[in-house]
């Protein structure tokens, strides 16, 4: 996928889970390289395994086969090291901590010194463009607030690498779409590598250097498509044929899934 | 605190009604005073028995407090034992749930008969053993009430055990933990009550609602219970008052109603 240095390197991974009886097979043959820099979605069929192969990168889940080295180390080494930093669905924010003390909880948990962490919360949260509202509580922000505080802290202590699981599935077509925006501009600014899991082909597109499509049953991936649309991309973007043509042949190969896979050519 | 007085009004109204009402229909029936006495005699009598009824209240008060810090602490020091090792939790839980649902106050005498009748020390046990069951069981159930997620993020963190559970762990753990404390508030005077009925030191609210009504002093029993009740009141109102304090984040603090 990219000549420079690999930042996530999945080969040859199978997750199973052994239930009463039966035994799912969540992943299979799974080969993903990342370079860095790359901002690679995750798309497919809900349970086609999304989660839990970003789960298997972040050391929350071992694998049942197969080899994981993020930046060159075994999985739960670069857990340890604070390799990645990861958002979740729902922002998972503690009600009891003001956004900025939420924000500088892993920064808490490294040791890192309070003048530190609070000079290190204020430039996150201006970078989500939070900073009227990091004396705030949790509840007094909206769902799109809540998620770009989940990004700030995810960003707070500098992670090479952001795993990012649907965090924007909950919001609606507008927010989300202010949302994408965002994350590019933070991308950009930040030079982090980034794993992200959607549902949303547009978004997929919008967002991506490439798109790995998977299918379920077992979850395997099928398709990665390049996704060389100029940046920055903009509201403009939104309108090229490019990007209409990309989101077709993503969707055809979502459809294609479960069939036999035709090489498509790349673009 | 004009818009607090507002809040509180239709409350206020509803006390001063009631008593105002108990006054009349008492009068104006001339309900015998054996049966119920007008607010305005039991008032006298609390004023003119003032310094032995506060000193029974500073007495009882001793024991619901006492037996308080030790059911807490106790309760404190099992639940995380509980937590800590889940062998314990499997073997104490459902021990604690069972003995929660059993009236404690049924063992009254037999801590009489333990720690000594006219001691303070069985009027503290059975306090201590009331109050230790939902504090126990609330704040095993908090520690254990974290959000997978939230143990999940703090677990990418590379966070240490010690630290999920300063950091998660107690936080979500406070608001089942007040809950507990409130309950406690209420169970520790009626504990130390219903143990001093079946006898103690001659200078406890207990005896002298016992003592008073055996000899048909109605009023003084009366306005020993009025005591008991604001000291009950109070005391679930002093654990209110630390609640808002520790944590003004939660959904019942933050909403008016308490
Ligand atoms: N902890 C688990 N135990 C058992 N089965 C699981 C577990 N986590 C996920 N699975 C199964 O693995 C498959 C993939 O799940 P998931 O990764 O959550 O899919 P996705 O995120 O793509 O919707 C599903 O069939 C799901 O039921
Ligand atoms: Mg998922």
């Amino acid at each position: 996928m990219s000549e420079r240095a690999s930042i996530v390197d999945v080969q040859q991974v199978e997750k199973r889970f052994e239930g009463a009886g039966a035994t799912t097979v969540a992943l299979q043959g799974i080969n993903l390289t990342i370079g860095s820099r790359e901002f690679v979605s995750l798309i497919g069929p809900s349970g086609c395994g999304k989660s839990t192969l970003l789960r298997l990168v972040a050391d929350l889940t071992a694998p049942s086969a197969g080899q994981i080295t993020i930046n060159g180390k075994t999985a739960p080494r670069a857990r340890m090291d604070r390799d990645y930093g990861m958002v979740f669905q729902a922002p998972v924010l503690f009600d009891w901590r003001t956004i900025d003390e939420n924000v500088q909880l892993p920064l808490e948990v490294m040791g890192v010194p309070r003048a530190a962490r609070r000079k290190r919360s204020v430039e996150m949260l201006s970078l989500v463009e939070l900073s009227e509202f990091s004396r705030h509580h949790p509840w007094q922000l909206s769902g799109g607030m809540q998620q770009r505080a989940a990004i700030a802290r995810a960003l707070a202590f500098e992670p090479k690498l952001l795993l990012m699981d649907e965090p924007f599935g909950a919001l609606d077509e507008m927010t989300r779409e202010r949302m994408n925006d965002e994350l590019l501009r933070i991308w950009e600014r930040t030079g982090t590598t980034v794993v992200f899991v959607t549902h949303s082909i547009p978004e997929a597109v919008f967002l991506s250097s490439s798109v790995v499509v998977m299918s379920a049953r077992p979850g395997r991936i099928t398709h990665t498509i390049e996704i060389d649309l100029p940046r920055p991309r903009t509201d403009a973007t939104r309108e090229t044929e490019q990007y209409f043509s990309l989101i077709t042949q993503v969707r055809e190969a979502l459809r294609a899934g479960q069939g036999p896979i035709a090489p498509e050519a790349a673009l | 605190m004009t818009d607090r007085l507002r809040q509180y009004l239709p409350a206020i109204a509803v006390f001063v009604g009631g008593i105002v009402m108990w006054e009349l229909v008492v009068r104006g029936l001339s309900i015998q005073r054996f049966l119920l006495p007008p607010p305005t005699d039991i008032a006298a009598t609390l004023i003119e028995q003032w310094p032995r009824l506060s000193q029974a209240g500073i007495n009882t008060l001793i024991e619901a407090i006492g037996g308080f810090a030790i059911g807490l602490a106790a309760g404190v020091v099992v639940a995380l034992a509980t937590v800590r090792f889940a062998f314990a939790r499997g073997a104490l839980m459902p021990f604690a749930i069972a003995a929660n649902a059993v009236p404690i106050v049924a063992f009254a005498p037999i801590m009489n008969n333990w720690f000594g009748v006219t001691s303070p020390v069985s009027k503290m046990m059975i306090v201590a053993v009331l109050v230790f069951f939902p504090v126990m069981i609330n704040t095993v159930r908090g520690l254990l009430s974290a959000e997978p997620a939230a143990l999940e993020m703090m677990r990418s963190y590379a966070a240490s055990e010690v630290q999920t559970f300063r950091k998660v762990r107690v936080p979500a753990a406070l608001p089942f933990f007040f809950t507990a404390l409130k309950v406690g508030a209420t169970l520790s005077l009626i504990g130390a009550i219903v143990g001093e009925y079946f006898g103690g030191s001659n200078l406890v609210l207990g005896r002298v609602i016992v003592e008073s009504a055996s000899f048909l002093r109605f009023s003084e029993a009366w306005a020993a219970i009025v005591i008991v009740s604001a000291m009950g009141i109070g005391f679930y109102l002093v654990i209110l008052g630390i609640e808002r304090l520790v944590m003004p984040w939660h959904a019942s603090v933050r909403s008016t109603a308490p």
